[in-house]
């Protein structure tokens, strides 16, 4: 690593006053994604903010009944909290599917939103890339890019964002809690990452010397009918090809309300409306799946190493909403995709 | 407490300057240990080269193979992805902290009983991995042992053996 100053934040203000003093600055939590692109040379910081000692660690019920989760919170004690795995077992899986437990332990729901794309492209400061160094050019695009994005990608980049728990905190409407220079403010988490445009190297919308706070879920968790499923290359600890999230509300063999969302396929989670509408009504089968499947996937392009993922994600959503209606969500340990 | 020695100050941040070393104190198998690394010494380099505890094993160096495997207050993590200096007041605990009065962990019996490797430079991490997944009791069939497991990887393909012996420690405990 080149080298940088170290300091503990002694509070979020002090951590967010560091940070707007010196814009070459990170915060670090669980270091996962950071330490890992500074031995690559992908990150420089001048300095590190330490964060992981604040104390933004809990999970509780706010008064509209839903839940706060505090940016600090481990993965794996999200996971396993008794709140999530009760109300929002989607959001447990989710995270459960991502990464190996060690990592799980380290890894943050701050730094989860905060990670980073894993094209390779990115990661080799040999090649040009246009997240990494604006305007050198995307070497994804012509190059290797079985994993890349299928939607919303630009002439830029079409690299995807690598998160697992966001496709679920999109799924549930999740919102970002965020703390600046000039006070607090709250986004949905459809509006904090973004796609790349022109600009992919700004992954989200956070503002200068912002730092995320909380998440914070809406009451309804769709514990009933909810299933993340994720493919991949192989059975654990890889990045998503294709991941989905279904949640639905039903009333008897009626769907009333659908949510669907993407992994591995975009710069940030992929919703829908006019899929999620298709969903909505008597007729919960395959030929309804099939077309919401169709108008979740409009527009999607593949290049020339991931066009399998158009299909690989048509069949994924129909397989996934089948799991959501039976109530028989997809298991992380026993990988049979029932 | 962690102390910034002097030329510590983030104005004179300058990739090429020598680095700044800092102090920092944690338990290292049931021993209170300070050191003075420079702020990039990850943990596992500040395990290996400043305590010389070398059982921690330095795989990939970047989260991938688990052979880093650590437990730190407990939780099993890769000590590849933490710099030492953020480890204040932490209780690590290394493979070389798990015998006791000269008789092996229970996991360290059941790989050899096992015959749970093969060249073993995976094992040290394998081993602190399952002392953690035994601790969090989420994993009692063996599917549920291989995705928990999923973090350690062994090129020499001991993985049945592996499961078996993590098995045979989790049905006597």
């Amino acid at each position: 690593m080149i080298n940088f100053h170290y300091v503990r934040a002694s509070s979020i203000t002090d951590a967010i006053g560091r940070m707007a003093a010196d814009p070459g600055a990170k915060f670090i939590a669980g270091g996962t994604n950071l330490l890992d692109l500074m031995k690559e040379h992908v990150e420089r910081p001048s300095q590190l903010i330490d964060i992981s000692h604040l104390p933004l660690k809990r999970v509780e019920q706010t008064a509209d009944g839903g839940v706060r989760i505090g940016a600090l919170v481990p993965n794996t004690d999200l996971a396993y909290h008794p709140l999530i795995e009760a109300r929002y077992p989607i959001l447990s899986s989710a995270l459960l599917a991502g990464a190996s437990q060690q990592l799980r332990n380290m890894a943050s729901v701050g730094g989860n939103l905060m990670q980073r794309t894993r094209c390779s492209y990115f990661y080799d400061t040999a090649t040009p890339c246009n997240k990494r160094e604006p305007n050198s050019g995307c070497s994804a695009i012509g190059g290797h890019n079985r994993g890349h994005a299928i939607l919303g990608a630009s002439e830029s980049c079409i690299a995807t964002h690598p998160s697992d728990m966001c496709v679920a905190l999109a799924a549930l409407d999740a919102r970002v809690l965020l703390a600046g220079p000039s006070g607090e403010r709250s986004m949905p988490i459809s509006d904090f990452h973004r796609l790349p445009g022109d600009e992919p190297h700004r992954d989200n919308n956070l503002g200068p010397a912002e730092i995320i706070t909380a998440v914070e879920l809406p009451p309804r968790g769709f514990a009933a009918h909810s299933s993340y499923l994720k493919i991949r290359d192989r059975l654990s600890y890889a990045f998503a090809l294709v991941s989905v999230a279904a949640a639905l509300e039903m009333e008897g063999a009626t769907i009333k309300e659908a949510r669907l969302a993407l992994g591995g396929v975009a710069h940030k989670p992929w919703r829908n409306a006019d899929a999620e509408a298709a969903l909505c009504g008597p007729a919960a089968d395959g030929a309804s799946f099939a077309r919401a499947a169709e108008a979740l996937l409009r527009g999607a392009r593949g290049h020339a190493h991931n066009a399998f993922k158009i299909e690989l994600a048509r069949r994924a959503i129909v397989r996934t909403l089948m799991q959501a209606v039976r109530g028989t969500p997809q298991s992380q340990s026993n990988k049979k995709i029932a | 407490m962690l102390e910034q020695h002097p030329g510590s100050n983030p104005s004179e941040a300058n990739p090429l300057s020598p680095p700044a070393k800092l102090a920092v104190t944690f338990v290292v198998n049931g021993v209170e240990r300070q050191l003075d690394v420079a702020p990039w010494t990850s943990l596992l380099d500040a395990l290996r080269d400043h305590l010389a505890l070398t059982g921690t094993k330095k795989g990939c160096d970047h989260g991938q193979c688990g052979a880093c495997t650590v437990l730190v207050n407990g939780r099993r993590i890769n000590s590849c992805l933490t710099l030492a200096v953020m480890q204040e007041g932490a209780e690590v605990t290394t493979i070389e902290g798990l015998a006791r009065d000269g008789a092996l962990h229970p996991l360290q019996q059941a790989f050899v009983d096992h015959d749970a490797f093969q060249c073993g430079y995976c094992t040290p991490g394998q081993i602190c991995s399952a002392v953690g997944l035994i601790a969090e009791g989420r994993a009692k069939s063996a599917d549920e042992i291989r995705e928990l497991m999923s973090g350690n990887i062994c090129r020499c393909g001991a993985y049945p053996n592996i499961v078996a012996a993590i098995q045979q420690v989790i049905g006597r405990s």
